[in-house]
C-alpha cells in the first residue's frame, strides 16, 4: 500500500485487492480470475449477508513524541468482540464481570467518554474495542480530551524562565482537560460520526444481544470488528530511526511514520523581497494566530474556538487594515502570521523562529517590533477582551516600556468600541501561545488576546464539540446554503468588532496617526468564513477564490483543521486563498502572465504571489470568470526543526510524528455459536468418513454390483 | 473457531466427491486426464448455484458475460425485471452446461478411437460407460467448487450469516447442496452419456429436465427446505436409474449387501 493508502485514502483502502495472476494463465483464465477478482472487491453476495460496513467513522491512531506513544490500535487482523450497549455507568458492569461471553466491543455513550470509564475500561481485558457516539447536545459538564496544561515544556517557561510559572503553576488552563488524547491504548477506539450507523448497530444489540432475566443472551450474537493496526511503536526516534535503516538497507522502504508538517501562511501589509534578507533597521509589527486544531479522533478537529474564531479575526482585521486609505505611509510593516501545527508542540511557530534564527526567512527577530496574538476570542465574558503579557520579560527595564505602550495602544483603540480591553494581573503568565516561542528565542514585547481571563472560556477545547455551536452561531431555519453563507450571525458581528480594534491598534503600532474610525472590520467577510472554515468549504465564495486545480479539495462535509502528515492540508490552502482575496488586488494579467509573473512586462515576481483563480460563476451563463491576484501572501514551512536537525528525541521542538496503517474499517455481523460450529465439524467429518467407507466397498464389490451386462459398469474394473 | 465451520463444509460438499476420487480415478491415469479436461471443460454457467471442469468453465463464462450485460443494460431497481433476468440466465447456464456435456462426449467419442487405434489388442483401455462417470465426476467438482468457494472464504469468518435475518444454517445448507449437485453430475453424466451412445433422446431429455428442476428449485431459497429435498429426491432417482444403466440390478444389490455382510463366505463372480 503507497503513502496515500495509509494517510488520508481511509475509504480507498477498504477492499483493497491483490490482481496477481501467474505467469502461465492463459489468456481465458486469466480473464476469469480478474472477473472473480474484480467481483470479491466489491463484497460479494455472501459477504453482504454477513456483514454490514460502517462507513461513517474516525479511528483514533496513533501518534508518536520523543518518548512516547499515544492513541490506539487494533491487532494486525482487527479486533472482535460482541457488542454491548454502554448508555449508564451501570451498564459497565457486564462488560467488566457478569457477561458471559467475553471480550466485548463497547458502544460508548459520548456523555460516558471520560477518563474515569476509559481508566476502567483500560485495566480490564474483557473489552476489546471501543465505538463512541456522538452525544447530541454535547455534554454540559464540558469534554476535553487534551491537557489540562497544552504544550506543556515546550512554551517559554521553565526552570530556567520563571520557573515558578512552569508546569501550569500559576493557572491551568484547561481544567476540564482529561489528558485522554495522550494516553496509550492497546484497543481500538472508533467515532461513529453518522447517527443512522449507530442506530444499526443498537437494533442489532436490541435483536440479539439483551441480557434476559440476568442470564446471558442466546447465540447467534450481534459482534462488531475493528481494524485499526499501526505500524509505528515506542517512540519518534524508535520509529524515525526504523524509516532510515528502511531507506538505507530495503530495496522496498516501508516508512512506518511520518512527522507531522504542513506550511505556516503569511503575507506582509507593505509587500516585501522574499527572495532576501530584509534591512535590519526595518520594523515590523508581527500578527499571529494558529489555524490548525485536534481532538481524540483522526482528522476530527473542527476547532471552532480554538483555532477558527481567532483566524478568522485576524484574517478579517488583515482586511480592514488593507482598505484603509493611508496604510502606505506606515512607518513600520505589518506581518500578518498563521501558524499551524501549534496544537503539538508549536510545530509553525518554532519552525519560523528557527528559520529567522538560522537566517532562511527574509525577516529576523530583530525586525520584529512587537508581537500581538489573537487565542480564543469568540466566547467572550461581556464584552471583555483579556490581554496577556509575560510577567518575566516585563522584569526587563527596557521590555516594560514597550509592553507598557503596546497596551496602552490597545487599550485606546477600543474606546468607542463595543469592547473593552483588559490587562490581565501582572502574576498571571502567558497562556499556551505561538508568543512564547518567540519569546524564547528574544525579548518581544508582545500580548496574547484571549476571551479568557485566567483558565479556557472554551468547555470543549481539542475535542469534537469544539463545533460552531460551541460559539454560538446560529441560522434561522430554511435557509439555502447560498443564504446561509450571506447571514451575518451575532458571532459574525461580535468578532468583527475584535476585528475593528485589532486593526486599529494595528495600524497606531505601525505608526498611523490619523483618524482610525474608517478603519472597520465586516461582518460579512467574516460571516463568509465562518461558514466556509466551520460548516461548509465548497460554497460559492470559497469557489471562487481559489485556483481551479484545487477545487477539489472543496467538499461538502465539515471542513476539519488538523495538521495531518501530507503537506498542504484544506485549511492552509484557503487560509492562503482567502488572505489572497481579502488582502490582494485583481491585476490585469492573461492567464499565461500571471501562471509566469517572469513573462509579464511590469510585474515584480520578487515581491509579490500571483494566482490566478478561476472566478464566480457567470450569473447568465455556467462558465466562470478567472481572474488574476496579487498578494503578498506566502508560505513557509511547517516541520519541526526537529527533524531538520535529525534531532528525533529533542525536548526543544516538537517530535510528533504520525503512525501509518494499512486499514481503517469497522463492521458488524453476528457471530455463531461454538456449538453450531462444532456440529457443522462433526457432520463433515461423519460424511467423510461415510464416504470413504462407502466408497471402499462399493468398489471393492464393484464386480458384484455392476454385473449384468457384459461390459463394466460405470465404476467397475 | 470458525476454522470448525470451514473444515465441517468442505468436508460435507466435497467429502464424498473426494472418496470417489480417491477409490476410482486416482489409481488411473487415463481416468485422472479425462477428469480434468472434464472439469475444465465444465467451467461453464457458474451463474447458476452451481454446475462442472475446462468445459464446465467455458460454459460458465459465456452465460455469465451475458447475465453481466443483461444485468448491466437494464434497469437497476426494477426488481421483477431482475428477477427475470437471473431466472433467464440460469436456465440459459443450464442448457449451455448440457451443450457443452454434448461437446465433451463428443470429444471423447474421438478420444475412444484414437486409444483404440493405440492400444496392442483392439479395443480401448477405458470404456465409454467409464469416461461418462469419470467425465461427470469432473463436472461436478467443478461446478461444485465454484458454488463452494466464495462461501468457503467466508466461512472462515469471522462472522455467520443472519445479520440481514437470513438463516443461521446458510452454510450447512450449502455444503449439502453442493454435495448433491456433485453427485447430480456424475450421475447425470452416465445417463447423458448412455443417452447418446444408444440414441436414447429421453435420458438426454430427462437430463435437461432434472438439471432445469434443480437449478430452479434453488429460487426457493432462502426457504432451504424447498431446494434441497426437490434435489435430494431427483438425485435418489438419478442414481438408480444410472445404476440401472450401468448393469445394476436389485438382485446385484441384494449380493452385494448380503456379500458385505458376510465377509467369510465371497461370492464368486458372474
Amino acid at each position: 500500500m503507497g503513502r496515500a493508502g495509509g494517510r488520508r485514502g481511509m475509504t480507498a483502502v477498504v477492499g483493497s485487492c491483490w490482481i496477481s495472476l501467474p505467469a502461465w494463465c492463459g489468456p481465458l483464465p486469466a480473464l476469469l480470475l480478474a472477473l472473480l477478482v474484480a467481483g470479491s472487491c466489491e463484497g460479494n453476495s455472501v459477504e453482504r449477508k454477513i456483514y454490514i460496513p460502517l462507513n461513517k467513522t474516525a479511528p483514533c491512531v496513533r501518534l508518536l513524541n520523543a518518548t512516547h506513544q499515544i492513541g490506539c490500535q487494533s491487532s494486525i487482523s482487527g479486533d472482535t468482540g460482541v457488542i454491548h450497549v454502554v448508555e449508564k455507568e451501570e451498564d459497565l458492569n457486564w462488560v467488566l464481570a457478569d457477561g458471559p461471553h467475553p471480550p466485548y466491543m463497547i458502544l460508548l455513550d459520548g456523555n460516558l467518554f471520560n477518563r474515569k470509564v476509559m481508566q476502567q475500561l483500560k485495566g480490564t481485558s474483557r473489552v476489546s474495542g471501543l465505538a463512541v457516539s456522538v452525544a447530541k447536545p454535547s455534554p454540559p459538564q464540558g469534554f476535553s480530551p487534551g491537557l489540562k496544561c497544552p504544550n506543556d515544556g515546550f512554551g517559554v517557561y521553565s526552570k530556567d524562565y520563571g520557573p515558578q510559572y512552569a508546569h501550569c503553576n500559576r493557572t491551568v488552563w484547561n481544567p476540564v482537560g482529561s489528558g485522554l488524547s495522550y494516553e496509550d491504548f492497546d484497543f481500538p477506539i472508533f467515532l461513529l460520526e453518522d447517527a443512522n450507523e449507530t442506530q444499526v448497530i443498537k437494533q442489532c444489540y436490541q435483536d440479539h444481544n439483551v441480557p434476559t432475566d440476568g442470564s446471558g443472551p442466546e447465540y447467534p450474537l450481534c459482534a462488531m470488528q475493528l481494524f485499526s493496526h499501526m505500524h509505528a511503536v515506542t517512540s519518534t526516534v524508535t520509529c524515525m530511526r526504523r524509516n532510515s535503516i528502511q531507506n538505507t538497507f530495503s530495496i522496498n522502504p516501508e516508512t512506518v511514520c511520518d512527522p507531522l508538517l504542513d506550511y505556516n501562511v503569511w503575507s506582509t501589509l507593505h509587500p516585501i523581497n522574499a527572495s532576501e534578507k530584509v534591512d535590519p533597521k526595518k520594523e515590523f509589527i508581527m500578527v499571529a494566530t494558529r489555524i490548525d486544531s485536534h481532538s481524540f479522533f483522526w482528522n476530527i478537529a473542527p476547532g471552532a474556538e480554538s483555532a477558527v474564531s481567532s483566524f478568522v479575526t485576524h484574517l478579517a482585521a488583515a482586511e480592514a487594515l488593507h482598505k484603509a486609505s493611508d496604510v502606505h505611509l506606515l512607518q513600520r510593516n505589518i506581518m500578518f502570521t498563521f501558524f499551524q501545527g501549534e496544537t503539538f508542540d508549536y510545530i509553525g511557530s518554532s519552525r519560523m523562529v528557527y528559520d529567522m534564527e538560522k537566517d532562511k526567512f527574509p525577516l529576523r527577530l530583530e525586525n520584529i517590533h512587537s508581537f500581538v496574538e489573537l487565542n480564543q476570542v469568540a466566547l467572550r465574558n461581556g464584552s471583555i477582551l483579556w490581554m496577556h503579557t509575560d510577567p518575566v520579560s516585563r522584569l526587563n527595564a527596557t521590555v516594560e516600556p514597550q509592553v507598557k505602550n503596546l497596551l496602552d495602544i490597545l487599550s485606546n483603540s477600543s474606546v468607542g468600541a463595543n469592547i473593552t480591553l483588559q490587562e490581565v494581573g501582572f502574576s498571571q503568565p502567558l497562556p499556551p501561545s505561538s508568543f512564547q516561542r518567540f519569546l524564547r528565542a528574544r525579548h518581544i514585547p508582545g500580548v496574547v488576546l484571549s476571551d479568557h481571563q485566567a483558565s479556557f472560556q472554551n468547555r470543549y477545547y481539542q475535542s469534537m464539540y469544539d463545533t460552531p455551536e460551541n460559539i454560538q452561531m446560529q441560522y434561522p431555519e430554511g435557509l439555502s446554503p447560498e443564504e446561509t453563507l450571506e447571514y451575518v450571525t451575532d458571532t459574525a458581528k461580535s468578532l468583527a468588532e475584535v476585528a475593528t480594534v485589532v486593526a486599529r491598534a494595528l495600524y497606531r503600532l505601525a505608526g498611523g496617526a490619523n483618524d482610525t474610525s474608517a478603519i472597520q472590520a465586516d461582518p460579512k467577510t467574516i460571516t463568509q468564513m465562518l461558514y466556509g472554515f466551520l460548516i461548509k468549504m465548497n460554497n460559492s465564495w470559497f469557489q471562487s477564490i481559489i485556483k481551479p486545480d484545487l477545487k477539489g479539495i472543496l467538499g461538502d462535509e465539515v471542513p476539519q483543521h488538523y495538521v495531518a502528515v501530507s503537506s498542504h492540508v484544506n485549511t492552509t490552502y484557503l487560509v492562503q486563498y482567502v488572505l489572497a482575496n481579502l488582502t490582494g488586488t485583481v491585476i490585469n494579467l492573461t492567464k499565461e502572465e500571471c501562471l509566469n509573473p517572469e513573462k509579464a512586462p511590469n510585474a515584480e515576481k520578487e515581491m509579490y504571489d500571483y494566482a490566478w483563480v478561476q472566478g464566480s460563476l457567470d450569473p447568465n451563463s455556467t462558465s466562470r470568470v478567472p481572474y488574476c491576484v496579487r498578494s503578498t501572501v506566502r508560505l513557509s514551512k511547517a516541520l519541526s526543526p526537529a527533524f531538520e536537525l535529525r534531532e528525533w528525541g529533542s525536548t526543544e521542538y516538537s517530535t510528533w510524528t504520525e503512525s501509518r496503517w494499512k486499514e481503517i474499517r469497522a463492521r458488524i455481523f453476528l457471530v455463531a455459536s461454538k456449538e453450531l460450529e462444532i456440529i457443522t465439524l462433526v457432520v463433515g467429518i461423519a460424511i467423510l468418513v461415510l464416504s470413504l467407507i462407502a466408497t471402499h466397498f462399493i468398489n471393492a464389490k464393484a464386480d458384484v454390483l455392476f454385473s449384468i451386462p457384459r461390459d463394466p459398469g460405470a465404476v467397475s474394473y | 473457531m470458525t476454522l470448525a465451520v470451514f473444515f465441517g463444509c468442505t468436508f460435507i460438499a466435497f467429502g464424498p466427491a473426494f472418496s470417489l476420487f480417491l477409490f476410482t480415478i486416482a489409481r488411473d491415469p487415463l481416468r485422472i486426464i479425462i477428469l480434468i479436461a472434464g472439469s475444465v471443460w465444465g467451467w461453464g454457467p457458474w451463474a447458476t448455484s452451481g454446475h462442472r471442469a475446462f468445459f464446465w468453465l467455458v460454459s460458465l463464462l459465456l452465460s455469465s458475460l451475458i447475465w453481466f450485460i443483461a444485468v448491466k443494460a437494464s434497469d437497476p431497481h426494477d426488481e421483477p425485471l431482475q428477477k427475470g433476468l437471473l431466472i433467464f440466465g440460469v436456465m440459459f447456464s443450464v442448457l449451455l452446461q448440457e451443450a457443452f456435456r454434448f461437446l465433451y462426449y463428443k470429444l471423447l467419442r474421438k478420444a475412444i478411437e484414437g486409444l483404440v487405434a493405440l492400444s496392442e489388442d483392439g479395443c480401448s483401455p477405458i470404456s465409454i460407460q467409464q469416461m461418462a462417470y469419470v467425465a461427470g465426476v469432473g463436472f461436478g467438482l467443478m461446478s461444485g467448487a465454484f458454488s463452494m468457494i466464495n462461501l468457503l472464504a467466508d466461512a472462515l469468518g469471522p462472522g455467520t450469516v443472519g445479520i440481514h435475518g437470513d438463516s443461521q444454517l446458510y452454510f450447512l445448507t450449502s455444503a449439502f447442496m453442493t454435495m448433491v449437485l456433485i453427485f447430480l453430475h456424475t450421475f447425470w453424466g452416465i445417463l447423458f452419456f448412455h443417452g447418446c451412445e444408444n440414441r436414447r433422446w429421453w435420458e438426454i431429455v430427462a437430463v435437461v429436465v432434472m438439471h432445469l428442476a434443480v437449478s430452479g428449485s434453488t429460487f426457493c431459497n432462502p426457504l432451504y427446505v424447498g431446494s434441497l429435498v426437490p434435489s435430494y429426491v431427483l438425485m435418489a432417482i438419478a442414481a438408480v436409474w444410472a445404476y440401472m444403466l450401468s448393469g445394476g440390478s436389485v438382485q446385484n444389490l441384494r449380493r452385494f449387501l448380503l456379500c458385505a455382510q458376510s465377509e467369510a463366505s465371497p461370492q464368486p463372480a458372474s
